[in-house]
């Protein structure tokens, strides 16, 4: 780790302002970023601190809807009673991330931000695209038990590791940026990107924004919502797969469907095709699992996490079934 | 060291304010052990792994591997060695003018809930957390119940190699029976 | 003035006494390796190559020489010259040779943590690298079979004839089994304090065995043994990593010679994976055959592991398959190949463990074959002596363990079928394994000193890695003395005290307990002898040396015995798998501690569990590293994957041990762990799963 200066951020436009110097980068709980400068995978010059940014508020919207603070921790998050309320599957994938220390300390904003824990990505002595564009990726043909089977790149195998992503793309979460021409927002379907040519970028945010909040938007089927991570060991470990759903059904019809997966991709994944083929079909496991194989008909596993393809599958069909009878 | 790359940082640990002038690199944990002799959090993994780091930052568990020392400005820090002197017990003292233990502490030599010893101080830091955060949940209204399960899952940011866990849980199973007393 | 030592005192022995050092251990006061307060102390960070098999042609230490902070910069090319003894691996930047990736290629000293890591960011290391052989194979034309295989048994053992066994059998097994490479990931990383006073070494070392770090030192260095101190107060876990000298140890005393401060090494978890040993992956393919009845003809048990270029390391994973089990044809063989990794070395019951998961699993697939329960099946086929050495055992009760287990656990009621117990999604089943380990015992010295206050010291080089020997010996010494144990002092973990074997091979209680109890009880006799029974104001001191008496044993096979039991449910849905029970009922000599040895087996069975499921190293066959080498990517279990899990003794009375009649119990618990995991999940989805880790790539169900 090389020598870096450190600032203590006093108002968010500042901070962004401090980002144009060369070099620089924001840290708020450090859980990511720390962990890889140890590593020798980013070395920044300067780290701006934003943990003084009034960025903590969990704020109910008029349309029932939630914006939280980028800075909310996730634990603070994970026990929000209208987030577990009104989005369970936001709860749940928060609690199934890393452990209570960690939960206790990461932000929402940093969780949207961390980076593909690919080994060969943590490893500067590896080749890596994401890391040293050019340089090649050794986790196609290497260790890649854990990465992608979805949306891929030759360039790029690497998945997103977030837990909470899965479930933000599930509700159509927003997230509000502050970028040095001044307040943004987009919809996290357009923050979190495929690899394609450019895997060194993980997310679309802007060069030097800050992420200052993200909105969970009002919906009913939220309400509905689950998350169910399957990893290794029972806890503390990141993701083999994951699926969130929310699940309509009325008189066994599915009125409304939503399902996203997680560890499958290099952006947490939303199964659109699954859901079209989904709504208006009778609630059953048949169904299910033509919706299923529909979604992952574009699997292309590597040699060793072919085992994902039928883990998502069965996963879609035991979650939506779950929540079919629990809606009896 | 440029003065760039340097920081002063006032804190509390374990109660007594320390006034630091610390390398912006320095993490908690190695400004803990190395400039304030406090080496009873352990270094296990040096990345969050491990949970052996753990201690009470503002009353809450965190991995002080992965915090920068830079950060910690006004932070109020509890480490195992704080943790015996910290609170009143209704145990009496041992007789060799030891400060008395935590409970927590009192109940993993109970239960024998060590081996090596050296996650330790980080399992009590995090059961100690943990049960902050219990008792936080249960103001809320969440209706929280450790039962073992549960237990199980909280404590799950600390491994043990030597396999103490069926006594730790058993241990902080005890703990809390105390508590409730 | 003097007192009457009392003569009586209740037995210390078979006491469940709390654990010694368990007041500083919950309190943080109990120093490790670089926790000693240490004035002055720089700090070491050591740099790794990046081939597997070459040569450093070139390291640059200019930019980090220039970096703040940064003292020195040791490599090949400066570093103190070390007198070629032992071990090669232990020659360190004495040569530009590399023989493993990982290998120690420079170490930066600064004076503190930060600028030494940034330091070693600086170094530029030039290397020549070749192409690298690093991965086992069942076909690797390199394997061959050595002379002899850890702790000294025969490579190869024959007896009858097993094709011809295998032939007249009505049921057989031939399959071939797999375990990965594991890591010890004992919490407290690799660690050394070192330094240097009036031409003497000092160290506080993360190490299992002082004493034969000790020698090492004198040896490397060239010092007399007077001027070498090894203290190992507190080694937080070791598992075998940190049972023979590392090199963290060894740089670290040359980093205090090269800059004159004392130095603190510790290596990070990352470099551990490379540098702290590991074991072995193993092949091993297990024949067995049965007669109709269910009696044993034949176990062929032939295992392939690896080794590296520096020094043959055979892990000796068939040899458990000479006494477990009658059979009148046997033949057991080893081979090994030298590839371009680090070298192997003991963990956890080296051999048994790995050896179990094959043996304890075939006998499992050969008992389902032919119908008989395999308890039953076990208890049927006990050898009524060692089946290969025709010689008695020492004592052993594993059909006792397997009957007390099989009550305990309800195995009577259970249904043989497989796949056939359901709850909701998830499969159940439950299985057996048997578990053994050799009792080993080895010499040592202790010494026992008597005070006027008749108080009694006690010093032995034991290592308390957290097995609870501190407290275990205070108890033997105080019934050798026959005194109430608060009137014993026990010191430990200090090569001043003098020679004592590693604490491994679970041979600690019964080799430092020996040389206690010979010490305590010449002391006894010295008091009585010369002092008509009290203490002189001068005290009296003994030392005592066990090397005669272990010699002079009389041939037994001595191995301590156990049975486990295990119930998982598995995931209909994801192939996840859970283990909700795990008993296991051990017969292992005289229990000294119920307290510390049921957390130890406990321990052990925690690691078994988490190797079933969990761990494997896993190398990149490119770079020949272990890519999975953090605690992020190399899952150990994590308290939500153990159960409550339950610990019987089986009283055992062996005469032929040593004078406490103990046997170890450090390694029993691992033995045979994953194959009663393994059997369990056979028995709960009717999958066999035959290479470890079991995964959720086995047991996902896949779409028909």
């Amino acid at each position: 780790m090389r020598p870096f200066a450190y600032q203590r951020a006093g108002e968010a436009g500042s901070a962004v302002a401090e980002m144009a110097r060369p070099g620089a980068a924001f840290l708020a709980g450090g859980t990511n970023i720390v962990d890889l400068m140890k590593l020798g995978v980013t070395a920044p010059d300067l780290l701006v601190d934003v943990t003084g940014l009034p960025l903590r508020d969990i704020e109910e919207l008029p349309d029932g809807g939630i914006r939280v603070g980028a800075l909310t921790a996730n634990s603070d998050l994970a026990a929000d009673p209208m987030v577990r309320t009104r989005f369970p599957a936001v709860a749940l994938a928060l609690l199934s991330g890393a452990s209570a220390q960690l939960r206790n300390r990461a932000t929402l904003g940093g969780n949207l931000l961390q980076r593909t824990r690919c080994r060969y990505f943590t490893d500067v002595t590896k080749a890596c695209n994401k890391r040293r564009p050019g340089s090649g990726c050794d986790a196609r043909d290497g260790e890649h038990r854990d990465l992608a089977i979805l949306g891929a790149s030759p360039q790029c195998v690497a998945t997103n590791p977030s837990d909470l992503a899965v479930a933000l793309v599930l509700v159509d979460a927003r997230v509000e940026l502050l970028t040095p021409d001044g307040p943004a927002q987009m919809s996290v379907h357009e923050f979190f990107r495929l690899p394609g040519e450019r895997p060194e970028r993980d997310t679309n945010l802007p060069p030097g924004a800050l992420i200052t909040a993200v909105v969970l938007p009002a919906s009913p089927i939220a309400r509905l919502s689950t998350y169910r991570k399957v990893r290794d060991r029972s806890s503390f470990a990141f993701a083999a797969g994951s699926v969130a759903a929310a699940l309509d059904v009325r008189d066994g019809i599915v009125r409304d469907v939503r399902l996203a997966y997680g560890a499958v991709a290099h952006r947490p994944w939303r199964a659109y095709a699954a859901e079209r083929m989904l709504r208006g079909a009778t609630a059953t496991v048949d169904s299910f699992e033509r919706a299923a194989d529909e979604e992952l008909a574009a699997a292309r596993p590597l040699r060793d996490n072919a085992y994902k393809v039928p883990l998502i599958r069965n996963l879609t069909v035991g979650v939506l079934r779950g929540m079919t009878e629990a809606s009896w | 060291m440029e003065s760039q790359f340097t920081s002063d940082v006032m804190l509390s640990v374990n109660g007594h304010p320390q006034q630091l002038r610390t390398d912006n690199r320095a993490t908690l944990l190695d400004v803990l052990r190395e400039q304030l002799q406090l080496p009873g959090t352990k270094k296990g993994c040096d990345h969050g792994q491990c949970g052996a780091c753990t201690v009470l930052l503002d009353g809450r568990r965190v991995n002080s591997c992965l915090i920068l020392a830079v950060t910690c400005q006004d932070a109020e820090v509890t480490t195992v060695e704080g943790l015996s002197s910290r609170t009143a017990t209704h145990t009496a003292a041992p007789p060799d003018e030891r400060p008395a233990l935590h409970p927590m502490q009192e109940a993993f030599v109970a239960y024998d809930a060590m081996q090596c010893g050296f996650c330790t101080p980080g399992q009590i830091c995090s059961a100690v957390g943990m049960l902050e955060e219990a008792l936080g949940e249960a103001s809320a209204e969440q209706g929280v119940t450790l039962d073992e399960h549960e237990i199980r899952e909280r404590m799950s940011g600390n491994l043990c190699r030597c396999g103490a866990y069926t006594n730790i849980v058993a241990a902080i199973q005890s703990s809390i029976g105390v508590a409730a007393r | 003035m003097t007192t009457a030592v009392r003569r009586t005192a209740p037995p210390a022995i078979g006491v469940a006494s709390p654990r010694v050092e368990a007041w500083d251990k919950v309190t943080g006061r109990a120093p490790y390796a670089v926790d000693h307060p240490v004035p002055g102390a720089a700090y070491a960070w050591v740099v790794q190559s990046t081939v597997a098999r070459g040569v450093v042609t070139g390291v640059d230490t200019s930019r980090a020489l220039a970096e703040d902070g940064v003292l020195a910069i040791l490599w090949h090319g400066n570093a103190p010259r070390l007198e070629p003894i032992g071990d090669p691996e232990l020659l360190l930047l004495q040569s530009p040779r590399i023989s493993f990736r990982g290998q120690v290629v420079a170490v930066v000293v600064a004076t503190s943590p930060e600028a030494a890591r940034a330091g070693a960011d600086l170094v530029r290391v030039s290397e020549g690298g070749t192409i690298a052989d690093t991965v086992l194979r069942i076909d690797h034309p390199a394997l061959y079979q050595p002379v002899q295989v850890n702790a000294g048994y025969p490579a190869r053992s024959a007896i009858g004839d097993v094709d011809a066994g295998l032939a007249a059998s009505a049921v057989r097994v031939d399959a071939t089994y797999r375990t990965p490479a594991e890591h010890h990931c004992a919490m407290e990383p690799h660690a050394t304090t070192a330094f240097w006073e009036r031409g003497c070494l000092v160290v506080f070392d993360a190490t299992q065995a002082s004493t034969s770090v000790h020698d090492v030192l004198a040896g490397l260095f060239e010092l007399p043994p007077s001027a070498v101190r090894v203290v190992n107060e507190h080694v937080g876990g070791g598992f075998g990593g940190k049972a023979a000298t590392a090199a963290n140890t060894v740089l670290a005393a040359m980093a205090a010679r090269f800059v004159g401060r004392p130095v603190k090494l510790s290596l990070t978890r990352q470099q551990v994976f490379a540098l702290g040993g590991y074991r072995t992956p193993t092949i091993q393919r297990i024949r067995l055959g049965a007669s109709a009845q269910g009696e044993l003809l034949a176990i062929g048990h032939d295992a392939v592991s690896q080794t590296s270029q520096l020094a043959e390391f055979v892990e000796q994973s068939a040899v458990l398959s000479r006494h477990m089990y009658a059979a009148p044809n046997r033949l057991t063989t080893h081979r090994v190949v030298a590839l371009d990794v680090p070298t192997p070395g003991w963990m956890r019951a080296p051999g048994e463990c790995p050896g179990s998961f094959a043996l304890e699993s075939a006998i499992d697939e050969l008992a389902f074959a032919g119908n008989w329960d395999p308890v039953r099946f076990r208890i049927d086929n006990e050898p009524p002596e060692h089946p290969e050495e025709r010689i008695p055992f020492s004592s052993r009760h594993l059909v006792e363990c397997l009957e007390a287990g099989a009550e305990r656990f309800g195995w009577a009621s259970r249904d043989p079928r497989p796949a056939v117990r359901r709850d909701g999604e998830w499969l159940i089943g439950t299985g057996v394994a048997a578990s053994t380990f050799p009792a080993i015992t080895w010499p040592s010295t202790a010494l026992a000193r008597a005070t006027a206050d008749h108080r009694f010291d006690v010093e032995v080089n034991a290592a308390d890695i957290g097995t609870g020997a501190r407290t275990v010996l205070r108890q033997i010494a105080a019934d050798a003395l026959a005194v109430p144990l608060e009137h014993v002092a026990i010191t430990v973990g200090d090569s001043a005290i003098g020679p004592a074997t590693v604490a491994g091979g679970s041979m600690g209680t019964a080799s430092w307990g020996w040389a206690v109890t010979k010490a305590c009880r010449l002391l006894r006799e010295r008091i009585d002898r010369d002092h008509g029974g009290t203490v002189p104001d001068g005290g009296v001191a003994v030392r005592a040396d066990t090397t005669p008496d272990v010699r002079d044993r009389p041939d037994f096979a001595r191995d301590a015995y156990g049975a486990q039991f295990c119930q998982v449910r598995v995931s209909t849905v994801t192939g996840e798998v859970r283990v909700d029970r795990l008993l296991g009922v051990f017969a292992a000599g005289r229990i000294v501690n119920p307290t510390t040895a049921r957390s130890q087996l406990i321990g052990g069975m925690t690691m078994g569990l988490s190797g079933a499921l969990l761990e494997r190293s896993v190398v990149d066959p490119r770079t020949g590293d272990f890519v999975t080498g953090d605690l992020a990517a190399y899952h150990v279990a994590v308290n939500a994957d153990v159960p409550r899990i339950e610990v019987v003794f089986l009283d055992e009375e062996d005469p032929h041990l040593n004078p406490m009649g103990v046997k170890g119990i450090g390694e029993l618990g691992i033995v045979g762990t994953a194959a009663a995991v393994a059997n369990a999940v056979h028995h709960a989805t009717g999958i066999r799963v035959r290479d470890l880790p079991i995964g959720l790539e086995h047991l996902v169900p896949r779409a028909h």
